[in-house]
């Protein structure tokens, strides 16, 4: 069936027009407003987007394969993205997509049997200092344990997406300084120190020149 | 602690809803925007920015101020401002706080920039993940319209002013300027070739100037302060004023503060973000985003020589040199996006390294065979090295296929891929050859220190 935007849409698409003295510089923001109506860019949002902005479906494709974001298939009712960069893996991000997979039946790459979750794998999320975290839909959750989690995915289930981003989904916070227990250990000792323990003063490496 | 200055670029942070306009103008919000529009010329405000030695946030540290200075325009051209939103280095998280906490002080910023470059339209590439960072910014700028800060007379000036948002959809490589460039004009987000710069021949093939968003932000503090004694704020020279510091894995308090330029690593770690979790020694710290060679506590600065750069911090560890731009270049790494990812000893170094790996080929452009063939091989020899596949010689397959990604495509993508990995060997060698003869642990993984909390085990 063609894919059409709704009129609202199609205002939205005019005004986006005069934003950019090209065309062609609102294909993201177009294609956007398309996978929001319709879940995903199938080939019919393809050839509308393509005829709306004057460009031949294989740039419009080309387009929407580069970007991680446009789902070329459809997915669940709500995209669970788990991030498993270095900084949230350093605080349990394996531990939580772990969970994720048990808790939803499906691993990372697939959708839940009763199509409601669709988990994905992401790269850093620009939130690590709130890790670990997870994207659900376009709502960030941060600090995350596995009980929080829980009735993140309960809510959605139960209450739907927008509720539940009301009452868990978080933004940037600043200087909210966290309940773990301080260190025992002591900072590195000072450099002399570190060099009296029999640690000799690096000599200069050029890469590549070891064997 | 280091004698914090007042907040400046946090200062309105705290404030309860401090993204809404009214009470950001009540916190002195588009106070500076408004003198510097009715009362200061553009060639002046350009001098302020240059003598207050910003050094660019995005990453490069390029000093934005000279940056400027290379626009030339022709009569007919439209000049661009483009604020680079796209925060996508893995552990760097400082920019979403701007955006989500403070909006206003980025577009007062783009404001006051657009006038003194001779710029009407900014553009803000924003990360497509960051809806929520989206809507407080398009909803801010709708605000300062409807205030009369934007549009044909912002402060009842005759120089036309608007703001869009334009939002990527996933990709890192959409940081990279050029990549953003065609990102922005609807293409695929491929890096162009420098020569042209984008200040000679940018978005729409207009001059443009791409500045991070915190880059932007500072300009309200500098054209307030003046460029000399907000440039002084800084602890170095050349590399000035206060700047946003993150730091994200096994610290106490993970998180962004706000500090004079030079701190140390080790006043980062210790004195901001509250040292060290429980019970667990310093290994290694990445100092500015993945991209940037891995720290070592135990290395000291080896610089004897009076002229050397690092001389007056010769025989301390590498966490006691102060944090810059110049600094961290001569100590063989580099600033980056200042948002530092601390680890532990229960990190395993080959298994942290095979995780940035991954990421890099997953986002390489492909268009350069080096980076795109280059990042899928390397992955595949740490693969085989953590799976206990490997022999010795492949950590020199490692720094070899490095070395020869390094300058050899369009973008910087490929050093920052090949720079961090050559860090790692080179510092933590051991754990490399270790793991050619061993293998890696079955239960490796990098939550060793949080695991019980994060999985509620009582
Ligand atoms: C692969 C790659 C990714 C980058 N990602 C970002 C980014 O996410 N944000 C950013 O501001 N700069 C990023 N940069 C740096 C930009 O190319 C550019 O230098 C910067 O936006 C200029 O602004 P500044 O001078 O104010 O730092 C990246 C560079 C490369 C090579
Ligand atoms: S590593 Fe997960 S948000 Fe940065």
């Amino acid at each position: 069936m063609a894919f059409a935007l709704t009129p609202e849409g199609e205002r939205e698409v005019d005004e986006l027009l005069t934003r950019y003295p090209e065309r062609r510089a609102s294909l993201l923001p177009v294609l956007w407003l398309c996978q929001r109506q319709n879940g995903w860019i199938s080939s019919e949002v393809v050839d509308y987007v393509s005829q709306r902005l004057d460009l031949s479906t294989a740039t419009v494709r080309g387009v929407v394969t580069f970007y991680t974001m446009f789902f070329e298939e459809p997915v669940g009712e709500n995209v669970v993205w788990v991030c498993r960069t270095l900084s949230c893996d350093l605080r349990g991000g394996k531990a939580i997509q772990d969970h994720l997979e048990n808790k939803l039946g499906c691993t990372a790459g697939h959708t839940s049997s009763d199509g409601k979750f669709t988990l994905l794998k992401a790269e850093c999320l620009a939130a690590c200092g709130q890790a670990p975290m997870v994207q659900i839909n376009d709502r960030y959750y941060e600090n995350l344990d596995v009980e929080i989690l829980d009735r993140i995915i309960e809510a959605h289930v139960t209450r739907g997406a927008e509720a539940a981003a009301d009452e868990f989904s978080t933004h940037a916070t600043f200087g909210a300084p966290s309940k773990a227990p301080i260190s025992t250990a002591p900072p590195p000792p000072s450099p002399e120190a570190v060099r009296l323990a029999s640690q000799p003063p690096p000599a200069p490496e050029p890469v590549g020149d070891e064997s | 602690m280091s004698n914090p200055t007042k907040p400046l670029l946090t200062a309105r942070y705290g404030i309860a809803e401090s993204w809404k306009i009214a009470n950001a103008e009540r916190a002195g919000a588009y106070q500076v925007a408004k003198r510097a529009l009715t009362s200061i010329e553009p060639a002046k405000l350009k001098d302020e920015v240059k003598n207050a030695n910003i050094r660019g946030r995005g990453g490069a540290g390029f000093p934005a101020g000279v940056k400027w200075g290379f626009l030339n325009p022709g009569p007919n051209d439209q000049v661009y401002l483009v604020i680079n939103a796209d925060e996508s280095e893995p552990g760097t998280f400082k920019d979403r706080s701007i955006m989500d906490l403070d909006p206003h002080r980025l577009i007062e910023g783009a404001i006051i920039s657009c006038y003194a470059i001779g710029s009407h339209v900014a553009y803000i590439y924003v990360r497509g993940e960051l809806a929520s960072s989206v809507t407080r910014l398009e909803d801010a700028i709708a605000d300062a319209r409807k205030a009369g800060y934007l549009g044909a007379r912002p402060f009842g000036v005759d120089h036309e002013i608007e703001i869009h948002v334009h939002t990527g959809a996933g990709a890192y490589i959409c940081g990279e300027e050029t990549a953003l460039l065609n990102s922005l004009e609807g293409r695929r987000g491929e890096p162009r070739l420098k020569p042209p710069f984008p200040a000679v021949k940018g978005v729409f093939g207009m001059p443009t100037i791409v500045n991070n968003v915190e880059t932007i932000a500072v300009v309200p503090d500098v054209i307030d302060m003046g460029g000399d004694a907000w440039s002084a704020l800084s602890r170095l020279p050349a590399d000035g004023g206060v700047r946003l510091y993150g730091v994200s894995g096994h610290v106490r308090n993970p998180g962004l503060f706000e500090a004079p330029v030079g701190i140390t690593m080790r006043e980062l770690i210790y004195d901001y973000a509250g040292g060290m979790l429980a019970g667990r020694p310093l290994k290694a710290v990445i100092p500015g985003g993945s991209s940037t060679p891995v720290l070592d506590p135990r290395r000291l600065v080896d610089a004897p020589g009076e002229d050397q750069p690092l001389h007056a911090w010769h025989g301390k560890s590498e966490i006691d040199v102060p944090m810059g731009v110049d600094t961290y270049r001569a100590l063989g790494t580099m600033l980056g996006t200042c948002c530092a990812i601390v680890m532990d000893d229960t990190v395993n170094m080959v298994e942290a390294c095979r995780n940035l790996m991954r990421f890099y080929k997953h986002e390489s452009c492909g268009q350069c065979t080096p980076c795109r063939e280059g990042t899928g091989w390397l992955v595949d020899v740490l693969n085989n090295l953590c799976a206990g596949r490997g022999k010795p010689e492949d950590v020199d397959l490692l720094v070899d296929i490095s070395n020869n990604m390094m300058g050899n495509t369009i973008c910087a993508f490929a050093d920052g891929t090949a720079m961090p990995l050559l860090g790692f060997v080179q510092k933590f060698r051991d754990e490399f050859i270790d793991a050619a003869h061993n293998g890696l642990p079955s239960d490796v993984r990098h939550d060793h220190s949080v695991r019980r909390e994060v999985e509620k085990v009582a």
